[in-house]
């Protein structure tokens, strides 16, 4: 126990954006065949360093066919807040799924050379105290660790919906649900919140029998895939709100709030508009007499193929859909980052009026069909996917690989991981690091991200910028 | 008599500087305060939740003292009963000690509600069971004076006396965490927020420990 907070955490969004830059990067290794155990990669991120720009240390799986894709910290800045009385606590353990096994892993990464496994929580243990399974989305928040799930019970986990658990913030334990009342919750993917303000909003992606074997085409033209965000009551547990975003915009996925907590909107992405294949981003955000409200903001449109450069999926539509499958905002909530991962283009967004958001910048790497190669000269595999931006705004890091099924749909040739990153100008503008490219081990692909000391896709601030 | 007025003061001064002490602690939510002046945009908030965050306290003193107030008046069972709260006392800090798991229910409260937060977080870490010792205390000393006064006036007095050992502890208290909240608030800035915050855990468990103590051994010392 410490005497003192952790150096990591920070009252404000404004302060953290001061601290100290990240000496470490933490990336998920994914087997896509299971054919090793998958991993956390941990990457020099300090320029000073001999290493700089490698992966100087690997943590891997007990068990093989985990599938890692998302992962957080066992603790945020929200900590800070008197409301939680978790002040001592260390942001020291990743916490890391497996959303094809229901296996948890505690990783502690106190220190990032030596990071190690900590604690592993088993399916059954999940399955049983929870009725939840695969689990994706991890926040530290006012009553532990929230997990948010992708399936429910039994083999194919549409036995009962899907929903969030917690888990002690101490001890690891898994403790329960975290719903009291769902309301027409039934699918579910990401999750974030609002602490002060008492709110928290998730979204939908789909249950497991659509997205485990692959897309299913025809479930995706039938829209069944998820359309809706929800809003809740987050400490009543309650369901206040749910939007349709229109049946037509399918796997409504990453939530993103304002950092800043005095703000009451944020964002979410949809990968795909089933009507003309648009990739759209949505403005939430809360009315003066308390009803949520959303609003698409941003659209990005598909670029007409050739069927023949088109893989089976998409010949019969002859165009490359932006594919939109994650979006982050930085701390200042000025820059919006949108993956387009179907195009191969990452898009930078000022965001500073949330509702007329202006494209700053941009940046082409791999995609469908234009195949953009790095300015090192070397192939990207797939196409900009998961986005991660240094505290301070200035360094944007993404890798490749999507979900192992999916990425053999729409990238049918491609195989690999890759982790890049842009600098971003003092005004926007967005441009690659020639020197910065990490090719992962062979037979790997890369996924989500987290940097050392916070990121801006884990961070929660219980006090408002000044 | 000169020993018991000394003793009297001195008690006094331990219901205020305990109260000091509560003030400092952050977990009794000093920085919820200055939070709520910033999320509201105006100066006013701090006042309003510095009010509403002694208003919670001032009801965890009461909701403690009070039936200790009524016990009192068995002056028969004097000593046994201030033995017993010492006992109580001590228990709670080595419980405190033993159990460094925050209560969880705590961070259920809606963040606006700060006089229910302040009340169950004053429940929660024995902030009322701290005054105890001290409150029977004072109680003795009153009743030495006043032995000859019939039950119904010597609980009247000691009612009034829990009154007000819990006003002056409260009112130390709320200026000892406004003082901090203000000068955060107006001055340094919430950088400072991570700097002034200390795990008083271990302290605040052996500070229960000491004054459970000290009330065990006045009770067999005679005051």
């Amino acid at each position: 126990m410490n005497m003192r907070p952790d150096p990591t955490f920070h009252p404000t969004a404004q302060l953290a954006m001061k601290a100290p830059v990240e000496n470490y990067g933490f990336t998920v290794m994914l087997s896509p065949d299971g054919s090793q155990p998958d991993g956390i990669a941990v990457v020099d991120l300090n320029p000073k360093s001999d290493t700089y720009g490698e992966i100087v240390h690997q943590v891997l799986a007990t068990e093989k066919g985990d599938e890692f894709h998302h992962f957080g910290w066992n603790a945020c800045s929200s900590s800070l807040s008197p409301l939680t009385g978790h002040a001592f606590l260390e942001r020291r353990y990743l916490i890391v799924p497996g959303i094809r096994s229901s296996r948890v892993y505690v990783i502690d990464v106190k220190e990032p050379l030596k990071a190690k496994i900590h604690k592993v929580i088993e399916p059954e243990e999940i399955f049983e105290k929870t009725g939840y399974s695969r689990p994706h989305t991890i926040h530290c928040g006012p009553e532990g660790i929230y997990v948010s799930t992708l399936g429910g019970g039994g083999k194919d986990g549409t036995d009962g919906p899907p929903g969030i658990f917690i888990m002690d913030c101490e001890t690891f334990e898994v403790i329960g649900r975290y719903e009291m009342d769902r309301g027409p919750q039934d699918k579910h993917y990401d999750f974030w919140w609002n602490l002060p303000q008492d709110y928290m909003v998730s979204s939908e992606w789909g249950l497991p029998p659509q997205f485990e074997g692959g897309l299913v085409p025809d479930d995706l033209l039938s829209n069944k895939y998820g359309h809706s965000i929800h809003f809740w009551d987050l400490r009543k547990r309650k369901n206040i709100q749910t939007i349709d975003l229109g049946e037509n915009h399918q796997m409504a996925l990453e939530i993103r709030p304002a950092h800043d907590p005095a703000k009451s909107h944020g964002f979410c992405g949809v990968v795909v508009d089933t009507t003309n294949l648009q990739g759209a981003i949505f403005t939430w955000w809360r009315d003066d007499d308390g009803t949520w409200q959303a609003k698409k903001t941003i659209t990005i449109d598909p670029v007409p193929a050739d069927p023949d450069d088109l893989p089976d999926m998409l010949k019969g539509f002859g165009a490359v859909p932006p594919l939109v499958t994650d979006i982050d905002l930085s701390l200042d909530d000025r820059f919006l980052y949108v993956a387009c991962w179907g195009l191969g283009e990452m898009h930078q967004y000022d965001v500073s009026d949330p509702m007329n958001p202006v494209l700053a910048g941009k940046v082409e790497i791999g995609g469908i069909v234009a195949k953009h190669k790095h300015p090192n000269g070397k192939d990207f595999a797939y196409g900009p996917q998961m986005v991660e931006i240094s505290r301070d705004g200035k360094r944007v890091y993404w890798t490749n690989s999507l979900y192992s099924t999916w990425d053999d749909q729409f990238y049918p040739n491609d195989e690999g991981g890759q982790m890049v990153m842009a600098r971003v100008g003092e005004n926007g503008g967005l441009e690659l690091d020639k020197d910065f490219y990490i090719d992962f081990p062979k037979g790997y692909r890369s996924h989500q991200i987290r940097l050392e000391g916070g990121d801006c896709s884990t961070d929660s601030f219980c006090y408002p910028n000044v | 008599m000169t020993l018991e007025l000394s003793s009297l003061t001195a008690l006094w001064w331990a219901v205020i500087f305990s109260g000091l002490y509560h003030g400092i602690n952050p977990g009794m939510g000093w920085p919820l305060a200055v939070s709520a002046g910033l999320m509201e945009r105006k100066h006013s908030a701090l006042p309003v939740a510095l009010a509403m965050l002694a208003f919670g306290h001032l009801i965890a003193m009461l909701a403690i003292l009070l039936p200790f107030s009524l016990v009192t008046t068995l002056l028969y069972w004097e000593e046994e009963i201030r033995i017993g709260a010492g006992m109580l006392v001590i228990a709670m800090g080595v419980y405190l000690l033993i159990n460094r798991r925050h209560p969880k229910f705590l961070a259920r409260v809606h963040p606006s509600r700060l006089a229910l937060w302040s009340f169950l977080a004053a429940m929660a870490h024995g902030a009322g069971l701290m005054l105890v010792p001290i409150y029977l205390g004072i109680c003795a000393i009153g009743a030495d004076d006043t032995g000859h006064l019939a039950a119904r006036e010597l609980m009247g007095n000691n009612i009034m006396n829990a009154l007000a050992v819990a006003f002056a502890h409260t009112l130390a208290m709320t200026v000892a965490g406004g003082l901090i909240a203000t000068i955060i608030y107006f001055w340094l800035g919430l950088k400072f927020l991570s700097k002034t915050w200390f795990n008083l855990d271990v302290v605040w468990a052996l500070s229960l420990i000491l004054v459970g103590g000290f009330g065990v051994y006045s009770a067999y010392a005679g005051h």
